[in-house]
């Protein structure tokens, strides 16, 4: 394993680990499906995307936006660990007056391109600031979280359409794949038909499937792949399980979690023991 | 400053080029504003924009909700969108989005909703808005504008190129009768004071300023005095200018092309009963749905004449001396 990669499983981590401590702050929250993105964010935030904490609005930086907004906290996380604030800051999660809500509200929050939480919003959001830019002679890549559930929404498909006759090929979204929303699994709820792969083809986007999408070395691949592509955008399926790393919530896969103190104590002790686990694989290696 | 058109005036334009001619000197003035359609540009004549600025000019197709969505996010890079739409759809389809991702966002988009009222006609019941405004009132930050002609059009649309914040103006798309001439000049947020009088305050926006001020004139062959405001800004709304007027006259008619429940008759009505109650009679659309026909007869069925005007002051003054 690269010393890259070990970075940024350590980075993945350290995202998990204080993503649990800011909903703890609260006490609920989304941590299913902020877990299940933890490895796609430190793959971007920690090798892929151009930004800068002291300036979170620079005009040539690469956006990323939560259309699946309920993932705040795993950004803030992601966030706050770059040096966007301090990460404790984070742990006021939903409070009055908190510059941090579950869901992400670009007004509130250094580093949070776009207001999100309203499924369906984020992506036509993203795909008008991928052709802002484009307009403006800026190469930026938009990246943007798109929930399988999420893909319930008409609106996805309308932003996919748009996306695709504009040939947005600095849009790449991430369908975070964890195959379960609120009422159940996707398949139970509501199905794709023939498949999100298949859906986002007919589409016109370039998709690329990511088998194991919590395997950092395989997300830092496919966006790779992504980037490489003119003239479409694209979707990465990341077949990601929704709670990963977080036992209690993996085996429960709740869309929002509200575990007791019994459960918080476990759940960070193995968060914490995790991210020890990672560090002293790295420390073998050097 | 403003000039008024002489009451026999016609005017064969069709008032959505008002849009464009005002559209097509912003565009050269600054090159961050876009304009993005939904499969209607054909009805506004967008064709001139596209011809002059064919890289701003976006064709979203027959999907309203990703149009206001790729407004916001180009909007988040610093441009400024224009998004068309009939009103129906303007409002009522993308509430969420514009509440969302643009006023709690607070990403400018200025969305322009076509045929409002009775002047969709005959494209009927499904295409005619009578509470687009009001849905836009409902968002805590949208300015909302209902101009009255050619010229009001295309003095507001320039205006909005200053305004920082969400914004729903209503755009008739046929020709209509000229309430100013051009060259006329109009503030956002100040209404106008078009005549001053003694008995009552008639407020009126869009096309129903034209019929205030027909109003205006037979009343005073009856040897009664109305004030006459054209209150093309919903929000913010010219408070001190209603309620001088409303105090002065003691009584006030407001005239709409809308649903008074949920339009200007309300937001008057919100503000005397607060500040300085005076009797109030609203025209407008009571509670009814679109339907099918001619502007005249639509108008006479929804009871929104000259006459209508004016047999709304007798009330409202015979109200203030019961």
């Amino acid at each position: 394993m690269s010393e890259l990669i070990q970075e940024l499983n350590e980075f993945a981590a350290e995202i998990r680990l204080e993503t649990l401590c800011i909903i703890a702050s609260f006490g609920n929250g989304h941590i299913g499906g902020c877990m299940s993105i933890a490895d796609a964010l430190a793959v971007l935030y920690g090798d892929v995307m151009n930004y800068d904490p002291a300036d979170p609005k620079k005009k040539e930086r690469d956006w990323c936006v939560l259309s699946k907004g309920h993932a705040g906290p795993a950004l803030y996380a992601a966030l706050g660990l770059k040096g966007y604030f301090p990460v404790e800051s984070a742990y006021h999660l939903n409070e009055f007056n908190s510059r941090f809500p579950s869901h992400t509200d670009r007004t509130l929050t250094p580093g949070v391109d776009l207001t999100t939480g309203s499924l369906g919003q984020g992506i036509s959001e993203a795909a008008g600031a991928a052709l802002g830019n484009r307009l403006q002679g800026i190469g930026s890549y938009v990246y943007v979280f798109v929930g399988d559930g999420e893909a319930d929404e008409g609106e996805v498909w309308e932003a996919a359409q748009f996306a695709a006759h504009y040939k947005l090929d600095h849009l790449i979204a991430l369908i975070d794949a964890n195959g379960r929303q609120l009422d159940g699994t996707v398949d139970e709820v509501m199905s794709h038909g023939k498949g999100l792969h298949a859906k986002f083809e007919a589409f016109g986007w370039n998709v690329i499937e990511v088998a194991d999408g919590n395997n950092t070395a395989e997300i830092r691949d496919a966006l790779r792949k992504a980037k490489q592509t003119s003239g479409s955008p694209t979707a990465l399926i990341l077949h990601t399980v929704k709670g990963k790393g977080v036992s209690i919530v993996e085996a429960s896969g709740v869309h929002s979690a509200k575990p007791n103190q019994e459960e918080w104590k476990i759940m960070l002790e193995e968060a914490e023991r995790k991210l020890a686990d990672v560090r002293g694989r790295k420390g073998g290696i050097e | 400053m403003y000039t008024l058109a002489a009451p026999n005036k016609t005017d064969n334009r069709q008032n959505c080029d008002a849009y464009q001619d005002a559209m097509i000197e912003l565009m050269k003035e600054n090159p961050g504003i876009v304009h993005i359609d939904c499969d209607l540009m054909n009805c506004i004549h967008t064709e001139r924009l596209k011809n002059a600025f064919p890289d701003r000019v976006f064709n979203a197709g027959i999907a309203e909700e990703n149009a206001m969505g790729v407004a916001c996010g180009m909007a988040a890079t610093g441009l400024l969108p224009f998004v068309h739409t009939f009103g129906v759809f303007a409002s009522r389809r993308i509430l969420d989005q514009a509440y969302l991702s643009s006023g709690l966002s607070r990403l400018p988009v200025h969305v322009i909703g076509s045929d409002p009222g009775i002047t969709a006609a005959f494209n009927g019941a499904t295409h005619m808005t009578y509470e687009d405004c009001g849905i836009y009132m409902t968002i805590p930050n949208a300015v909302v504008l209902d101009p009255a002609d050619y010229a009001q059009t295309y003095a507001l649309t320039k205006k909005l190129a200053d305004v920082q914040e969400l914004s729903y103006m209503r755009l008739i798309r046929r020709a209509f009768k000229p309430v100013y001439e051009d060259g006329s000049d109009f503030e956002i947020g100040k209404g106008v004071l078009l005549k001053q009088g003694t008995d009552a305050v008639i407020i009126a926006s869009g096309i129903m300023v034209c019929n205030a001020l027909e109003a205006q004139s037979k009343l005073q062959g009856e040897g009664i005095s109305a004030s006459v405001i054209d209150m093309h800004t919903w929000r913010p709304l010219d408070e001190e200018l209603v309620l001088r007027e409303a105090v002065r006259t003691g009584c006030a008619v407001t005239a709409e092309n809308h649903q008074v429940d949920c339009g200007l008759g309300s937001i008057v009505a919100n503000l005397l009963i607060e500040k300085n109650p005076v009797p109030l009679e609203r025209i407008g659309n009571h509670c009814r749905y679109g339907k099918a026909g001619p502007q005249d007869l639509l108008e006479k069925d929804y009871q929104m004449t000259a006459g209508d005007i004016v047999a709304a002051v007798h009330k409202a003054i015979a109200r203030k001396q019961g």
